[in-house]
């Protein structure tokens, strides 16, 4: 059989960070430096609709899911959670910075460096770096207001991220943007979007482009993904299930990912959901729906690679639920599938490296410039004859004021 | 499909003297306008568009194509030496449309019954067919979503139209059309363009209740980034949708549901409009009076009396509704010194409000009496048709209100 039931506590080995590299109070950053064996490859996709439906009529009722209904569909590992060294120490990297980076803009916020509304992503790394980490940079990725995290997996650099949170002319959106609205064309990042859902549909529009050029503008090559990020709380809103339906109608190159960290802010997913199991809509729309593990970053990466390859070839969506924010007990794993592990000095080598990254940024975000006043009326219009035609019968953009900024609008 | 077939029966109505009347009024302003040569109605062809356009001054008297001209009522039986070609308002946006989908592979249709069904009225008939079920979407009924998704589309590459099937459907999509459309080039520091147009049916149309007969100028003209244009004659319908297709800011495209079949004869070349100007309808000197979409025609009514009153009043359709052509209405205030505006939006916040903030904030000193604005009543639309013609403005208000004002 394709899929286990069973417990996240049963899954994979992950072991804590040496605590004394954190420093958060969030709970600790786990990683799994056992880079396994498989010991079931016969497993195949997990993602079979037919197999999921199936595998739902074993599902118990959902209230204690968390704790010990066997309701989670996790995957048998298989080769693909094979990775190298390298790779496992790409993964440690970006999910270290993506914690200390999270920590360093709650230190900013509390020293006056930053405003407004600040969402930090601790607990929730390896959802960002297990699915953006297997992406090119072609593929695009549609994310939240907790969207710092997914711009630097995506490799937008630190430092374009933090001085946009400073505020400054140098940040990635030209400190237009801010803390939800992060954006990088040359990554392909489409944006933090800050109202809930509203990124469903971009992402859905992306994949649609990416089939478009593919059949339409006959570009061959055209076989980018789309991801669209997520959490719990959304998956009660209207356009989830309006893009569940298009993106499996059409059989659009995207996959949704559920971050289900259990609360819309103050609200329980338990008390806001009437079947709290959100990977079970997938099937219900059509698609693979898949439940993983979220605090396992190999295991996200295993579910990741089956769900982009998939769209890729051209099969469509999958709805993949990553149960995140809660750590979980972890389970000892056989030490024989332990190979050519990673040595502590090597991941200290790296927090050590991603400190510095992360002064640097810092530095970098205090020394940018303020925007200038000029800056305020561009990126307005990209057409700026959007602004009109004024009393003098010019267009009012060639006004020197609208290029200084003072000009009213 | 009950808002369907509601939608067309009112379309169908559109009394036969109403429509021949203006269609009168229209020629002869055409004439008129031929005649003087200002810059408002000048055709360029695209290529020189943008050259033109960067030079406020050279924006006049540049590529003349000869205007089109609006045929009368009875000119069914067209004559085969006029030039150009004779055509609905619908089936003039759907050329627009063809052309630009003919002309740029990144240029596609989504929206509820645009495909197979044609769309709602018509304006896509048989372009899926051309163009396949990819290019002309048929979407599921869900407007946050497939908008968005037009948005989406339109930040990786592409330019689709988006069709409301209703222009009030488009309240459910209201926050894409907001946050993420309006917005989104800005907030992304310019590096994201959304090149879409979202386009339908609006306005008060013939007893078609309130949800359906929405005045939505008002609620999104506030939007930053996002232009406005309405469209009221088969020669501007088509113009204009080729121009909001092409342009790189996202653009509204307002129609009016009593306007689909308006007929007009229009050039066989092609040309493409300015968003940005308005079109001077029947120059004058007495009064200026601004208006668009269908309370032009309202208001070319008026006009015949108020002619036959000895009056002489300047008709201007602005067009462009954010943002204002304000050398245009300027330039005819400077003559006039008084200005009537007659609008279908909404009292309260609309466009009239707006229009006359801005004459207000930079005319004021040509002004020799107080602007009037009549706009329709700030209540629902009434389905009873006595209630629904006092919500919205009548000829013979207007004609009160320019002889109020040139007294």
């Amino acid at each position: 059989m394709s899929f286990t039931a069973t417990k996240f506590s049963h899954s994979l080995l992950a072991v804590p960070i040496n605590s004394s590299t954190l420093r958060s109070n969030d709970k600790p950053l786990s990683f799994s430096t056992d880079l396994f064996k498989n010991n079931n490859p016969s497993s195949s996709f997990l993602g079979s609709t037919q197999k999921l439906l199936r595998f739902n009529a074993f599902n118990k009722p959902l209230f204690h899911r968390r704790s010990s209904s066997p309701s989670a569909v996790l995957l048998q590992q298989t080769s693909n959670l094979l990775i190298t060294k390298e790779e496992g120490l790409v993964l440690y990297e970006d999910m270290v910075l993506g914690r200390s980076f999270e920590d360093k803009c709650a230190e900013m916020y509390y020293r006056g460096k930053m405003f407004g509304f600040v969402h930090l992503y601790n607990g929730q790394e390896a959802v960002s770096t297990g699915f953006i980490k297997y992406l090119r940079q072609e593929d695009c990725i549609v994310s939240t207001y907790r969207d710092h995290v997914h711009a630097l997996s995506k490799g937008v650099p630190s430092r374009a991220v933090m001085s946009e949170l400073f505020g400054k002319a140098t940040g990635c959106c030209r400190g237009q943007g801010g803390s939800m609205h992060m954006f990088s064309k040359e990554h392909n990042v489409l944006g933090g979007f800050a109202f809930i859902g509203e990124g469903i549909p971009v992402a859905t529009g992306a994949a649609f482009s990416m089939k478009y050029k593919r059949e339409v503008l006959n570009q061959a090559d055209s076989d980018n993904v789309t991801l669209a990020f997520f959490g719990d709380g959304t998956c009660n809103n209207g356009q989830f299930f309006e893009c569940l339906n298009m993106a499996a109608l059409w059989k659009l190159p995207i996959v949704f990912v559920v971050e289900n960290n259990l609360w819309a802010i103050g609200m329980s997913h338990i008390r806001a959901t009437s079947d709290p199991a959100i990977w079970k809509k997938g099937p219900a729309f059509g698609m693979p729906g898949v439940h993983v593990d979220g605090m396992d970053v190999l295991k996200v990466r295993e579910v990741a690679k089956e769900a982009i390859d998939r769209a890729r070839r051209g099969e469509g969506p999958t709805l993949v639920e990553c149960e995140t924010y809660r750590f979980r007990g972890h389970s000892l794993a056989d030490p024989d599938e332990l190979r050519n592990p990673a040595t502590e000095q090597e991941l200290k080598t790296i927090d050590k490296k991603i400190d510095e990254i992360l002064e640097d940024a810092v530095e970098f975000a205090e020394k940018s410039p303020q925007p200038p006043r000029s800056q305020l009326l561009e990126n307005v219009f990209a057409d700026p004859k959007g602004f009109g035609i004024g009393p003098d019968g010019r267009y009012r953009c060639e006004d020197p004021k609208f290029t200084e900024g003072t000009a009213h609008v | 499909m009950a808002t369907l077939f509601q939608g067309l029966a009112a379309v169908t109505p559109l009394s036969p003297s109403n429509s021949i009347e203006s269609n009168k009024l229209l020629f002869s302003s055409r004439r008129s306008l031929s005649e003087r040569k200002g810059n408002n109605f000048v055709v360029r062809s695209d290529a020189k568009v943008n050259k033109v356009l960067k030079s406020g001054a050279a924006r006049k008297h540049e590529l003349l194509i000869p205007n089109a001209v609006a045929t009368q009522g009875s000119s069914s039986v067209a004559s085969a030496s006029k030039p150009g070609h004779e055509l609905l308002l619908f089936e003039a946006l759907r050329e627009g449309l063809e052309e630009e989908m003919e002309r740029d592979p990144t240029v596609c249709v989504m929206g509820e019954d645009v495909g197979h069904y044609g769309g709602s009225y018509k304006v896509t008939r048989n372009l899926a067919e051309k163009f396949g079920d990819l290019r002309v979407l048929d979407t599921p009924i869900a407007e946050n979503a497939f908008t968005g998704m037009g948005i989406g589309a339109a930040m990786t590459g592409l330019r689709p139209i988006i069709e409301g099937m209703n222009m009030g459907f488009l309240l459910l999509a209201f926050n894409q059309i907001s946050n993420n459309c309006g917005m989104l080039h800005y907030t992304s520091g310019g590096q994201f363009k959304i090149p879409v147009v979202i386009r339908g049916p609006g306005g008060v149309g013939r007893q078609l209740g309130a949800e359906h007969s929405q005045r939505l100028e008002s609620y999104f003209q506030s939007i930053p980034g996002i232009q406005m244009v309405a469209c009221s004659t088969p020669y501007n319908a088509k113009g204009l949708m080729k121009a909001a297709i092409r342009s790189d800011n996202p653009v509204i495209l307002f129609e009016h549901v009593l306007l689909y079949n308006l007929k007009e004869r229009i050039p066989d070349e092609e040309y493409v409009l300015s968003l940005e100007e308005a079109e001077m309808v029947r120059p004058g000197e007495h009064v200026t009076i601004l208006t668009y979409s269908r309370m032009r025609y309202h208001v070319m009514q008026a006009a015949k009396t108020l002619v036959n009153k000895g009056y002489d009043p300047e008709v201007i359709d602005i067009r462009s509704l954010k943002p204002f052509d304000l050398h245009t209405i300027g330039n005819s205030i400077k003559k006039t010194h008084r200005v009537l505006i007659v609008e279908e939006c909404m009292r309260t916040g609309g466009i009239g409000a707006s229009l006359t903030a801005a004459i207000t904030e930079n005319f004021h000193d040509y002004l020799d009496a107080p602007i009037i604005c009549l706009s329709s009543q700030d209540v629902p639309t009434p389905y009873a048709g006595t209630l629904e013609e006092w919500t919205v403005v009548q000829p013979a208000q207007i004609v009160t209100a320019v002889e109020q004002l040139c007294q």
